[in-house]
């Protein structure tokens, strides 16, 4: 009976999913959502219930997987049954206005036939992101060591960063624009500066926490200045840090969308603007759903490379 | 013989904390002479200046005046040849056991060739099994014996243990003070202990050296000549517990220390 009940749990999908492709041939089209040219909804449920019995296979020799398809199966039901009703509300009835409401069949047809352009701007932000992090992330990790360790930098530079600090990136960005050469390095400036500002303040913060003792424990085992800071500094501020990274990543993709709009013209952030003003709201979803999957994959990164890390930290502290 | 200790006059000043700009006087012509490997135990009423004075021997503050002397070399700056164990257990939290106790190897750049005596040191404080543990998974005795052998493994001349039993148990402290003893006969440098039991101080020392309440000196050395190892209930004992007790009262010091009779 148990064994059952654990078997049904793991079928609820692929029963969501059935149930998702049924309504979508049983009940009639409103009429109003234009159709698409393949029914690219249902390939994309078939597509994704593929995945989970494939997934649902391997975990018979993973155990792992397995209590993890065990747990996520309802959460996966959940969404599947979401999507149903979705497609039901906006093909099938006239419930909601159907220019802002496009249907599944749409934005996932846009997903599946603009793949190759869609690819190539995820790219182009990716790209954009990651230089702009990676300068703003060690300019930032190096402005905060030294505010945080020398009193004299600190005096003079403190309040220079808490006065531009908290001015807002898209503040920026008309005064970027005509100070840089081109837009692709002002676009950079800036997504540099929104991760700086965080990362410079907790990684400072995080240093001057570091308590007197650790410090004097090392010199009196014969750490040099150097060695201090790199091995008792720096780890004591590294939950910090991380704290200022995430806040910067989390910065960053605001500031990513906002640079993509003025003046690009590439870029996931670019696509959902032009996609808006030519009035395809299929196409701006399509490109939230991509912003979401890049967002959550780096977060998710992020998080994995702190748990790395922080592994000292394991069970004392968690956000 | 190396591990002499000479303080010679000493007066440590410091600015007082309410920022009235008086100074407060911790340590005036404070002068004690310790020879190579003794075991020496400081005593005396709370607020002192017992860790200061440990912590200018450890070369962590300066005196005022009078100066600090380590086989004739006046001590200026901390250095390997002095260990340190704290008030307290102040392990780093972001390293295990084992890369705790190897810090200062190599921070000096000898962790190479030093190497099995982390392990050796591990073995000797009893931390087997725990090696890989992280400072908050490991109990507050354990944290004691680790920070006890992080300041042991590099073979200082001298160590200085300021209140290194304090926040234990009376049967983890009964154990780690006859570990101290056994580093100390197994290596024999220059022991100075800070500790505010009178017990301890008589069962592990050579000398006991009771200082007056602030501004502090040398208010009395007493020799402890009893023969090693020595037994915990011996009668002797009462002997020189009343007489530091006696002289602990003598200075009519206002606040009264919490002594562990
Ligand atoms: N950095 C400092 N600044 C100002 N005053 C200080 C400083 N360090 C110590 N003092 C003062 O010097 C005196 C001696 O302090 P110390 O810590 O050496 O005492 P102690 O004998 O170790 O006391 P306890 O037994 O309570 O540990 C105290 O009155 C303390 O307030
Ligand atoms: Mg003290």
């Amino acid at each position: 009976m148990k064994k059952l009940i654990k078997l049904l749990r793991l079928l609820l999908p692929l029963i969501a999913a059935a149930l998702t492709v049924i309504t979508y041939y049983v009940i009639p089209d409103s009429g109003k959502q234009k159709p698409t040219e393949h029914p690219y909804f249902v390939y994309t449920v078939a597509a994704a219930a593929a995945v989970y019995i494939i997934l649902g296979i391997i975990s018979a020799f993973n155990k792992n997987l397995k209590k993890y398809i065990f747990e996520q199966a309802p959460f996966i039901t959940g969404t599947v049954l979401f999507l149903m009703i979705l497609n039901v509300v906006t093909t099938k009835t006239e419930l909601l206005p159907i220019l802002y409401f496009p249907s599944p069949d749409k934005v996932t047809g846009i997903l599946i036939e603009q793949r190759v352009s869609l690819l190539q701007n995820l790219g182009s932000s990716l790209g954009l992101l990651v230089t702009g992090f990676a300068a703003g992330g060690s300019v930032g990790f190096l402005t905060g060591l030294a505010l945080g360790y020398n009193k004299k930098v600190g005096y003079w530079l403190n309040p220079v960063t808490k006065f531009i600090g908290p001015i807002p990136t898209t503040a920026w960005i008309p005064l970027a624009l005509s100070v840089f050469p081109t837009t692709q390095g002002a676009n950079i400036f800036l997504i540099a500066f929104a991760v700086w500002f965080p990362v410079t303040l907790m990684t400072s913060s995080g240093i001057q926490s570091t308590s007197q003792v650790h410090f004097e424990v090392s010199s009196t085992l014969g750490a040099s200045t150097l060695y201090r800071i790199i091995h008792v500094a720096i780890p004591n501020a590294m939950p910090s840090i991380f704290l200022g990274i995430f806040y910067g990543t989390v910065s960053s993709f605001a500031t990513l969308m906002a640079v993509e709009m003025n003046g690009n013209s590439s870029g996931i952030g670019w696509y959902i603007n032009w996609q808006k003003q030519v009035m395809m709201y299929d196409g701006v979803y399509a490109g939230l759903i991509i912003i979401a999957f890049l967002c959550t994959l780096i977060l998710t990164v992020l998080f994995k490379v702190r748990d790395r890390v922080l592994i000292w930290q394991k069970g004392v502290i968690k956000w | 013989m190396v591990g002499s200790i000479s303080i010679d006059s000493v007066r440590k000043e410091f600015k007082s904390a309410d920022g009235s700009g008086e100074t407060l006087t911790a340590l005036n012509d404070f002068t004690l002479d310790i020879e190579p490997g003794t075991f020496v135990s400081l005593i005396g009423p709370s607020g002192c200046g017992k860790s200061t004075l440990l912590r200018m021997i450890g070369g962590l503050d300066r005196p005022t005046s009078g100066k600090i002397t380590l086989n004739g070399k006046e001590i200026t700056k901390p250095g390997s040849d002095r260990g340190f164990a704290f008030q307290g257990s102040n392990l780093f939290p972001w390293l295990t056991v084992e890369q705790n106790i190897a810090f200062g190897l190599k921070a000096r750049g000898i962790f190479k060739e030093r190497k099995k005596d982390v392990q050796e040191f591990i073995d000797m404080i009893g931390l087997n099994g725990f090696e890989k543990s992280y400072p908050h998974q490991i109990s507050g005795g354990m944290n004691q014996r680790a920070s006890l052998a992080r300041a042991l493994v590099g073979h200082p001349e001298v160590l200085l243990l300021d209140e290194p039993l304090g926040a234990l148990d009376a049967f983890t402290r009964m154990n780690l003070q006859d570990e101290i003893l056994r580093i100390w006969k197994e290596f024999g440098m220059t022991m100075i202990m800070v500790t505010h039991d009178v017990d301890e101080a008589i069962y592990m020392s050579d000398k006991v050296v009771v200082m007056s309440a602030r501004p502090s000196k040398v208010e009395a050395v007493i020799d402890i000549d009893l023969p090693r190892p020595r037994a915990r209930s011996q009668d002797t004992f009462q002997v020189y517990r009343s007489r530091i007790l006696d002289i602990l009262n003598l200075g009519g010091q206002v606040e009264e220390p919490e002594y562990s009779i």
